[in-house]
């Protein structure tokens, strides 16, 4: 159930992307032609049409949510290619920027959670680092419990909650 | 219905127009108490320490907009220190018509007296005495003329008068407070009076406000706000409503809080990772980090001295609260019942903080004494937040949720008087009580 809901937003949010496509095709040209000629290294490359790979619901780039257990600020095992593949398309893409935001589904002091949320934005951009981004491509905000993207008192809606969303310039 | 009629033909016609009147005065009293019925007032504890008061309707009032008595009775009933005597057949008299036995016999102490008049030009001329039952001698009196606008606040005015005559603490009635109300996907940040009428909007956006902090004058607003995409604390003044950022730096910025001279902010930020306490310069220069801990710190309060920060900080495995010199150096913790305490804010006399502390899933208001170190629940709710002290010190205003949206509430800082304030559509919440104002 939950995966189908997962696959539900992911389909959302690229119908999202595709919405933007217009107003943000200037950044997106420029980060995708300076990353021409470097052909599909590290697997994150063109999809073969020419498609931006950060818009291919076929490419792994595509997946932008990374989500928590509770109380937890851990990368989960199950998102370790997706970072790594942001990563790499990070490290690939030099005038890339991405925005990690940080979200909670815990009740309680408000500032709080904001804090709590910029954890869960912290650990992605530590592997992101880690892995081939450069500091100046990144920056991790928290949303805390301020924009829920559902809004249901229970566990599933808590999960939604519990993520890490990367958002490219021009996406936000 | 024609029995009723006829039954009435037997009444002069004089007596009949009476009658129609009651029934229309009764009318106007009864919407009157259904509407005060939403703003609940729940009295704890027996009335032995508490000032029996007597409030009488004054004359002419029925007629207004605004029910001067009742604006009264609920300003002193909030504080938890009075006990509200019972009016009912009794009205206000001139001093020298005042049968005082009537009252000592309610069980009164003192005893509130007013008119008005409403004037040929539209204003209202109003009237007030404050009557020592026992001496039979006036306490206090004033008399002012006002337009219908300014009745409430005239009302206020009169509750300021006389708590400070019979408790010599300053009245906290003539306040204004801000919150941030939700309607659908629209954020406004309100400004009104105390007791949540009079709302105005000084911002409004369609992405979340948080941590709104008066400056020490009343004359500003620092918030945090998420229209950028990304928590990042603006200053608004309110006269003119310009508006300026103060900490958007890389990264999260939130949780402003004022130093007591009003120069400086202390807002949390994670420009070194995790979330910490800068001081910054109220037009954003001279920025200084002041907390240094590998876990969360957040939630700044300056101690009324401005020698102190109170925080919340998870540097001990749980949300607890700390106090640290604002000149930086080792932190004591404060807090050590429960797992979850958080968003600390000092009294303005320094002596106590009020902040939230979870029990059994539950989230409530609790205050701490400095000297004895001890706890004090005030609420048994079950999402409670954002809580802060009048600028006397004597009542708490924080936000609760009741059904699933979030109202503005007040409890006495002893906590034997509970009121809701639920004038507001939409979801409240992040509430702050502004300071005294100098006019005075």
């Amino acid at each position: 159930m939950r995966k189908i809901f997962a696959v539900l937003v992911i389909c959302l949010l690229s119908a999202c992307a595709s919405d933007n496509a217009q107003q943000t095709s200037d950044v997106e040209d420029h980060s995708y032609s300076s990353r021409e000629g470097e052909g599909t290294r590290g697997g994150t490359g063109s999809d073969g049409f020419g498609m931006n790979p950060l818009q291919d619901p076929g490419n792994i780039l595509s997946r932008r949510s990374v989500y928590f257990d509770f109380d937890s600020y851990t990368v989960k095992s199950e998102y370790r290619d997706l970072v790594l593949a942001h990563a790499a398309y990070l490290r690939d893409n030099t005038n890339a920027q991405v925005l990690l935001q940080g979200n909670t589904d815990e009740r309680g002091s408000r500032e709080y959670n904001l804090a709590l949320g910029q954890r869960r934005a912290n650990s992605v951009r530590d592997i992101l680092l880690l892995s081939g981004a450069r500091d100046q491509q990144v920056e991790a905000v928290s949303l805390g419990e301020e924009k829920p993207r559902t809004l249901g008192d229970d566990e599933s809606s808590w999960a939604e909650n519990r993520r890490t969303d990367i958002l490219y310039q021009g996406e936000y | 219905m024609s029995s009723f009629w006829l039954a009435l033909q037997h009444v002069m016609v004089i007596r009949m127009r009476n009658f129609l009147c009651c029934i229309g005065v009764f009318l106007l009293l009864w919407m009157n108490t259904s509407l005060q019925a939403a703003l609940d007032i729940e009295i704890f504890g027996g009335g032995t320490n508490k000032i029996p008061i007597a409030i009488a309707p004054f004359n002419g009032e029925r007629g207004l907009p605004q029910n001067i008595s009742s604006i009264v009775s609920d300003d002193l009933k909030r504080t938890g220190l009075f006990k509200l005597v019972d009016t009912l057949g009794l009205t206000s008299e001139e001093p020298e018509q005042i049968r005082y036995i009537d009252w000592q016999g309610r069980g009164a102490s003192v005893l509130v007296v007013g008119s008005t008049l409403l004037l040929s030009d539209g204003r209202i001329d109003i009237r007030f005495r404050l009557m020592d039952v026992v001496k039979q001698t006036q306490l206090a009196g004033f008399s002012s003329t006002v337009t219908t606008e300014q009745l409430r606040t005239f009302a206020h005015r009169i509750a300021d008068i006389v708590y400070e005559t019979l408790t010599g603490e300053l009245g906290a009635f003539s306040t204004r407070i801000a919150f941030v109300r939700k309607q659908g996907s629209r954020y406004a940040l309100q400004v009104s009076d105390y007791d949540g009428f009079n709302a105005r909007p000084l911002i409004e956006y369609t992405e979340p406000i948080i941590s709104p902090a008066w400056s020490p004058d009343g004359g500003r607003i620092a918030y945090t706000s998420f229209e950028k995409k990304k928590p990042v604390v603006y200053v608004q003044t309110l006269a003119t409503r310009e508006r300026k950022a103060v900490a958007n730096f890389k990264g999260s910025n939130s949780a402003p809080a004022w130093s007591p001279d009003g120069s400086k902010l202390a807002v949390v930020l994670t420009l070194h990772g995790g979330s910490q306490i800068y001081l910054v310069n109220t037009d954003g220069s001279g920025l200084q980090r002041v907390s240094q801990s590998p876990g969360i710190d957040t939630e700044p309060s300056f101690s009324p001295d401005g020698k102190w920060l109170m925080f919340t900080s998870d540097r001990g495995g749980s949300p607890q609260i700390y106090r640290m010199p604002v000149s930086g150096g080792a932190a004591e913790r404060m807090t050590f019942e429960g797992d979850y305490n958080v968003s600390p804010h000092y009294s303005p006399d320094g002596k106590r903080f009020v902040y939230i502390h979870r029990n059994a899933g539950r989230f409530s208001v609790a205050v701490q004494d400095l000297s004895t170190r001890q706890m004090q629940l005030l609420t048994d709710s079950n999402f409670d937040e954002s809580p802060s002290f009048s600028p006397n010190n004597r009542m708490i205003l924080y936000t609760t949720e009741i059904s699933g949206r979030g109202i503005l509430s007040i409890v006495s800082s002893d906590g034997q008087a509970r009121s809701r304030l639920s004038q507001e559509a939409g979801d409240i919440r992040e509430a702050a009580w502004g300071p005294l104002l100098k006019q005075r």
